[in-house]
């Protein structure tokens, strides 16, 4: 681990130490594990320490596996010049936490993506819609149960038919 | 029964606009999906009070494409022609990223000539978006000609791209672990003949656009925004630095060798539309400083790792050696696998923060590929930047952004 990440790691330690939480390196990269619940504290705090950026939030999607959902955050600290992820597991029947909206506002639409493709919801976010797919679309198309293509193309004919035989979990 | 809602409800429509929409004090109008100025197919939905604008939504996803859903079902040497196709302005940039992120997971060297040429063909890609970022959005502001002299240039950067690839945008050269095949004869002197002819071009563009008093009527004081309040809603990029914070990954993290050239990072201070015209044109002179250093300094050597499990073996050595075949084989059937475990690879697109988070399983594909893709965050900012702006200068204020929606939908 170089110096920098050794210094972070060392202060988020004592940050965060006594409460549940894990912190992994790969590939020189930090990661905190927190529980889904302490995702917005633990926010904050990253913010008042610095880290004024949100970068990134995405989620993976490890099915059949459980827990079954990760979320990502990715923070960045313009004056420490340092990147942090922050990583919450979920699983399938408690597939929601709370939004960070209230800390990162530029979390709105990346959390708006996430709730789209995986169907994980953010409690407490301020217009949780579907943002790339149409309004009325079914299911969360970058689960791993949803199939990739090879769909039948359903008419209003034979729409009801098609539907009963269609894989993927539905809300 | 399918029930499609070709129509938004009240109760939907008031989250998106004021209470004085709904008693019909303000009007609606939509703008977009197909409109010149939008760019692509982004649309937006405006709450007008007479001209001036209340509230723009902007609706998304018209160009969705699934690329990291399509990524997931091939190898990660297979996967790599979708990033070209995410953000088509900056085809290059985006190999440049998915290939960093893969050769950080599966802790994969780069020779130092593959590393120069990465640099020096991602800078000319910069240059190159710029141009038409800046033909259009002059275009928006109904400045013809800069349109027809940009796209002039940008095609002597197509053809040094056609020159290496054999393509002018779907490049795919840049490939995990080095580039696909080591520069053509005459590369040297076709990049030569650009660096001696574009400086004086810019000075051209300058000439027209900078004091022009119809220009800086439509772009002052346009959709500026303070540094607390960028930083707080994910602006990176140009739109970043004209509001004065110095955030440019080529300098604070630098990738690909990067800390090894002299280059300067052009900032601003009001954050508004004509601010960001000022630092995408510095950032233009920067991006040719740095191609002339590479140009200058670029070692002989092999451009493809020579690590086997991952990059594939020249053709000269599958007629003679049998270990060969094998790898070649191994490569193009199965792929190479990658540890489980995940990484994020940020790295400075010409829009800004272009991040690839990419986890793997210990299979030959990725589990999740993620871009975290800069016109997608920065667009986010359009409702606050418009806000009280005539429609005329929404038209600005979007070209400003420089939003691929490509790059947005994915």
């Amino acid at each position: 681990m170089i110096e920098p990440a050794k210094n972070l790691a060392n202060e988020l330690t004592e940050l965060f130490g006594g409460t549940q939480v894990e912190l992994q390196e790969f590939r020189g990269q930090l990661t905190l594990l927190v529980q889904p619940e302490a995702v917005l504290a633990a926010c904050q705090k990253l913010q008042q320490r610095g880290f004024d950026l949100l970068a990134a939030l995405t989620a993976v999607d490890y099915w059949p596996k459980q827990p079954r959902f990760a979320v990502d955050y990715r923070l960045y600290s313009l004056e420490r010049n340092q990147f942090v992820g922050l990583k919450a597991l979920l699983t399938d029947e408690q597939a929601d936490l709370p939004s960070v909206e209230p800390v990162y506002p530029n979390a709105n639409w990346h959390e708006r993506e996430v709730f789209d493709m995986f169907g994980i919801r953010f409690r407490g976010h301020s217009d949780l819609r579907r943002i790339l797919m149409p309004y009325e679309w079914e299911g969360h198309p970058l689960r791993k149960d949803y199939p990739l293509g090879y769909e039948e193309v359903q008419f209003s004919f034979n729409f009801d038919e098609i539907e009963r035989r269609k894989k993927y979990v539905k809300d | 029964m399918l029930q499609p809602q070709m129509e938004i409800t009240v109760d939907e429509l008031r989250q998106l606009v004021s209470d004085r929409a709904l008693q019909g004090e303000t009007m609606l109008l939509n703008m977009g999906p197909q409109h010149p100025s939008t760019h692509g197919v982004l649309r937006l939905l405006l709450e007008l009070d007479g001209e001036r604008i209340v509230n723009c939504v902007p609706d998304i996803g018209f160009l969705h494409t699934g690329i990291e859903k399509n990524m997931e079902a091939k190898t990660y040497e297979k996967a790599l022609v979708m990033t070209d196709r995410m953000d088509y302005l900056n085809n290059l940039g985006n190999n440049l990223c998915y290939c960093l992120a893969v050769e950080k997971l599966v802790e994969l060297d780069v020779p130092p000539r593959a590393q120069v040429v990465r640099v020096l063909l991602t800078e000319l890609q910069r240059i190159a978006s710029h141009l038409v970022w800046l033909g259009t959005h002059a275009l928006d502001l109904a400045a013809l000609s800069v349109f027809l002299y940009c796209f002039r240039e940008r095609e002597h950067i197509m053809d040094i791209f056609e020159l290496c690839s054999g393509q002018r945008m779907m490049t795919s050269y840049i490939r995990p672990g080095g580039l696909w095949r080591d520069l053509p004869a005459g590369f040297d002197q076709a990049v030569r003949q650009f660096l001696s002819l574009f400086p004086k071009r810019i000075q051209e563009y300058e000439s027209l656009l900078t004091e022009n008093p119809l220009y800086l009527d439509r772009t002052k004081g346009i959709g500026a925004i303070s540094s607390e309040k960028a930083l707080q809603i994910g602006l990176t990029g140009p739109a970043l630095r004209a509001t004065g914070l110095s955030f440019d990954l080529r300098k604070a993290q630098p990738y690909s060798g990067y800390e090894q050239y002299e280059f300067e990072v052009p900032l601003a201070s009001n954050g508004d539309t004509y601010d960001r015209y000022i630092v995408r044109m510095e950032e233009m002179r920067q991006s040719l400083r740095i191609v002339k250093q590479a140009l200058d300094r670029l070692p002989k050597g092999p451009v493809r790792s020579n690590n086997r499990k991952f990059v594939p073996p020249p053709r000269s050595e599958l007629g003679h050696s049998m270990e060969a075949v094998i790898h070649h084989f191994k490569l193009w059937t199965e792929g190479f696998p990658a540890p489980a475990g995940s990484v994020f690879l940020p790295v400075e697109s010409p829009r800004g923060l272009l991040g690839c988070y990419l986890e793997g399983d210990g299979g030959p594909k990725p589990l999740r590929v993620h871009f975290r893709t800069p016109s997608f965050a920065n667009l986010q900012a359009i409702s606050i930047l418009s806000r009280g702006h005539l429609v005329a200068d929404l038209v600005a204020i979007i070209s400003s952004l420089d939003p691929v929606l490509g790059d947005v939908d994915r």
